[in-house]
Parts: C-alpha cells; structure tokens; sequence
C-alpha cells in the first residue's frame, strides 16, 4: 500500500514563505492498493493538486471517503477535476449528519450552489455515488477494505481504518480525546469517566497493531488546556495512542495555520523530546505535502 | 386495547411529541447558555437531563434507526460521549426553539408539579439504585425510568386534553387511580404511553418495561423496578412544602430491598431534603416577561 500526503495543514489553506516546506494546502492523503484501487481521505484544497495527478490515468475510480464536513476537508471537492470528465466514476463516503438530517451527498449540494460555485452537481459528467455510512461500517472493493469508526469532533467525525494485502493505515479526521466533562469532586464524574475509558479502548482495540496511524495533533500539550473541546488532539495524546496499541509509525498532521515551518519543527522536537519511547517504538514524523510512504 | 385505536394513538402521540415545547426553566437555561461560547459542558447537561421533554427528545435522535450506535443510549451525559457536545448544544436548541410549556394547560394539568415529581422521582431512584450497589444495576437507568415514568401525561395533556382532563375529574371525584381513569375514558393508560414512546426509540428493554409496568402490580421485581417504585412512592405530593411522610401502610413490594421499611429507607437517603429542593427550584422559575 502506498499513501501519499496532498494537504496537511488544519482549518484553512495557508500558503506562503514560511510554510513551503510543509505546505499550506488542508487535508487530503491518497492512498494506493498494490492492486491499484484509489483511495483518497478528505478532499480539502491538497485534492487540487491530487487531481491534476489524476489527469495522466484517467478514466479513474476514485473512492473518496470523508471524514467530517468542516470545510477544511471538503472546501477541495468542487476542484475535483474527474468528476468533469465522462467515463470517471467517484463514489463519495461519508457519515450521516444528526442535525442537518442529511446523508454525505450534502457536501456536495452545500457547496454546488449558483451562489457558490458555478456549476452544479446535475452538471457533471462522472458517474457519481454516494454512500452514506453507519457508524462502524465497513466497505470493501477490489483489494480493500475499509472500516470506519466515531471519533470525537463537534460534528460527527469518522476515523477510517484501510486494510490491504496485510497491511493496514488509519487516519483519525480531527479528533480531541474523550475527556471528563466533569470535575473530580462532582457526582456524574465517575460514570462519564468509565463511559469515555470504554470509548477509549473500543478505538485502542480499532487501531491496535496498525502499520501506519495518520492523527490530528493540532496543539502542543501546552497550548491544549486553552483549546479544550475544539476537537482537536495533541502530538502527546497521538504519540501515547501509537505506543500503547503497538503502531509501526505515527505521523502527526492537521498542522494549526499559524505555524511557521520553523516553529512547526521545534514544537515537534520539543514533544519528541517530552516523550521519549522505548526501543523498539514507533518511528513518528510530521506530515508534510508531497510526503510518500509504502507500507 | 384495540390494535386500530392502538396505531392511532401510537401515531398521535408520535406527532404530538415532535413539537411538544420543554419546560421553562430549561429553555431558558439553554438558551443562556449557548450564547456562550465557553459554556461548560457539565452545565448544559445539567440543564437538559432535568427536563423530560429535552431528554426524550435527544435520546429519541439519537437512538433513531438511521443513526445506529453500538449500544442504546439512555443518558444525556452518555450521548454527549457518542456525539461530542457540540451536537448535543444544536439539538438542545432546537428543543428551545418550540417555545416552553405553560404551567398549566387546557387540559389543567400542573405541568409544574408533574416537573417536580418528576425530577425528584428520578433523583430519589438514582440514589437508592446506587445504595445496592451498580454492579449490574445502573443508575442512570434509574434516573431515566423515574424522569420519564409519568411522561405519557404531558402527552395527554397537550395532545388529548379534553379527556385527559375528564380523567383528571373522574380520578379525584371517585377516588379511583388516575391511570384507570385514563383508561376508561382515553382507552390507555400514561404507563402505556410512555413506554410507547421509548419503545419507539429503541430504548433498552428494561427500561421500556418499567415504565409500562409502573402501575401493574405482580410484576417480577428488579433493583430497577423497585427504585422506580419506591422512589415514586416517596416523592408523591411533593407541592406542600414538607416532605411527605404519608406513605405509611403504602410500602410497594420491593421495599425491603432498600432497607427494613419506608421510614428507614428515608433515613438512609439522607440527602431527601436536597434533592427535592433542587427539584422545586428547578421547576419554579415564571415565565419571562
Ligand atoms: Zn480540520
Ligand atoms: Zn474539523
């Protein structure tokens, strides 16, 4: 399996001098099957660039799987370039949304409106599906199968788990850890705690033994007590999460906007350093556009 | 119970609850609190599991069938485990914006007492379910069975009013329980109701049978059962304002399993006084201007 990262940067595109070296584009990973199946996770402004890619292989048949509906991971999708040509065929995953009572079809409706885009989704010529997804279903095709399961964000967020040919990745979307909502001293404290340590260890047990674990570190454990429930996690929090479910490597992603490349390496040493692993860890990296793994 | 009248009442009563405003104090709370961008999480909770009709509501949705989750969830603190606050905070809202319930209605049910009983039914169950200890017993089961045993009345009164205030009538001119006037003159009763509406939403079992059962007697006993009862018992005409100690000769079945005898039960509660004045305050608030 081979992934490749087209947009790393968390909340909204921020190019510029002082983020070249990682990139400035918002979540997108393309993930390849030894067989050749295309996988791409989120479809934030890194898709733009994944697309023109596209143009040398088309037809294409794209599986795009979407974690959650912040536009930071769909504000890419009108840029898709196959879904203009006849002959592609892209099938669109995503969650169902509680609120708006709407399936993964919305964003695309959301955004493909004459106010927004000039052009709407009854115009384009790729075969288009959509597939809503239950929460823990799984999908399989050609040499893939991928499983889905709930993660903590303040919109219904999917972390997905892809396996193939033996090996497996897992990227969370954004994700904050479940924490107590209560203090120590009050009386649900103990109740809400058992429920989040059971959530906790149905995810441990999801991506236990991965051999690549894609997550949202967005803060560093100093910035985090301000951030609390934003939904994001921490380079600690994903760090701990890959050596207690024995991951092969961690690669942290969904950098803040705001952060430089310089200052984006010295937060990551500053953690490495504030956590150090045992022998025989998890090799841990920072994301980066154009980044390329096979596992 | 005929199964024509049954679907009717059953849809009824489906629709009826789809737009059936929440308590005003709730409303109000939610509505504060949400303007805030650093609201607590704890507060709005607070807030929600004490009104039944936001309780329903939010555990309707999520429990709906569409949205299918690897275990029922039977507490508003749960849901917000499952679906993060942020979700919980817009369904809240969306409650708020029904309008609020008013104190009394056409029907003249004092919505108000049925919120006090209500809350300190549920608060009372909890604490007794926990004084087993929780090994198989939950209490957050408790508290949902006590919070919502009496909802099919709110029911009624807002979608069945003229008879339910027949009911109301009858009940207190023949002396006879309310939930067999409900039955002769609405054909079911508010046990029934309300385990209606849980069963709809896929609420576990259990709790599903509690409530229906609430007024049936010879019903096998459960640490459930019996701190929904009890804690029912207990917590009857709460609107004078001492606790009431008229539940002497009146002990349901599956006292002993909380202690010798009601008195004692009582004693051992200890914080009786607390609960109730929580309930009362909760429930006391005017209407805004
Ligand atoms: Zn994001
Ligand atoms: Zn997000």
């Amino acid at each position: 399996m081979k992934i490749r990262f087209w947009g790393v940067r968390g909340s909204i595109p921020s190019p510029g001098p002082k983020t070249v070296r990682y990139g400035g584009n918002t979540t997108c990973i393309e993930v390849r099957s030894d067989a050749g199946e295309l996988i791409i996770i989120d479809a934030g402004t890194g898709i733009a660039a994944l697309s023109q890619n596209l143009l040398a292989e088309m037809p294409v048949n794209a599986h795009v799987f979407i974690t959650h509906t912040h536009w930071d991971h769909i504000h890419g999708l009108p840029f898709f370039l196959p879904f203009f040509v006849p002959g592609n065929k892209v099938k669109l995953y995503g969650a169902f949304d509680l609120i708006t009572g709407q399936g993964v079809q919305q964003v695309m409706e959301v955004q493909m409106q004459y106010s927004y885009f000039p052009i709407r989704e009854a115009e384009l010529r790729a075969a288009i599906d959509y597939h809503t997804l239950e929460i823990g279903e799984s999908v399989e095709f050609g040499d893939v199968l991928v499983k889905s399961t709930l993660m903590n964000h303040p919109v219904t967020d999917f972390g997905y788990r892809v396996e193939s040919n033996g090996k497996s990745m897992f990227f969370s979307g954004d994700h904050e850890p479940w924490y107590n909502i209560y203090d120590p001293e009050d009386e649900g404290y103990a109740e809400f705690q058992e429920m989040i340590d059971l959530k906790q260890s149905v995810l441990d047990d999801f991506v236990r033994e991965v051999d690549l674990l894609v997550i949202d570190c967005s803060y560093t454990t100093a910035e985090y007590p301000s951030k609390r429930g934003w939904g994001h996690g921490t380079f600690a929090g994903a760090m701990a999460l890959a050596r207690r479910v024995g991951a092969k490597k961690l690669v942290c992603t969904h950098h803040e906007p705001t952060r430089s490349d310089d200052e984006l390496e010295r937060v990551f040493a500053e953690a490495l350093e504030q956590q150090p692993g045992a022998d025989g860890g998890p090799e841990i990296v920072l994301s980066r556009e154009g980044l390329e793994i096979e596992i | 119970m005929v199964g024509t009248q049954s679907t009717d009442i059953e849809r009824k009563i489906g629709f009826a609850i789809e737009r059936m405003p929440a308590f005003p104090r709730s409303v109000q709370r939610v509505l504060e609190l949400t303007r805030d961008i650093n609201c607590r999480p704890k507060d709005l909770v607070g807030v929600i599991e004490k009104d039944p009709v936001m309780t329903m509501r939010i555990l309707k949705v999520i429990n709906s069938a569409y949205y299918a989750l690897p275990t029922r969830i039977a507490s508003v603190s749960q849901s917000v485990v499952y679906l993060g606050i942020n979700t919980i905070k817009s369904l809240s809202l969306s409650v708020a914006a029904a309008g609020m319930l008013p104190n009394s209605n056409l029907a003249g049910f004092d919505t108000r007492r049925y919120l006090i009983h209500s809350l300190a039914t549920a608060g009372v169950a909890r604490q007794l379910c926990m004084s087993v200890g929780h090994e198989d017993n939950d209490a957050g089961d408790s508290y949902v069975v006590g919070l919502l045993h009496d909802f099919g009345k709110v029911v009624f009164s807002q979608s069945f009013a003229a008879d339910f205030r027949k009911a109301l009538a009858l009940s207190a001119e023949e002396g006879i329980p309310l939930h067999e006037a409900e039955r002769r003159l609405i054909g079911i009763d508010h046990a029934q109701v309300g385990a209606m509406l849980v069963a709809k939403w896929t609420f576990p079992a259990a709790i599903v049978e509690c409530i229906r059962d609430h007024h049936t007697s010879g019903v096998a006993s459960s640490v459930l059962r019996d701190s929904l009862l009890v804690a029912d018992q207990i917590c009857r005409g709460l609107t004078k304002e001492d606790i009431p100690v008229d539940w002497e000769g009146r002990s349901p079945d599956g006292t002993t399993r909380f202690g010798d005898n009601m008195a004692s039960i009582i004693d051992k509660l200890g914080n009786l006084k607390k609960i109730i004045d929580e309930a009362r305050d909760f429930a006391q608030v005017e209407h805004s201007k």
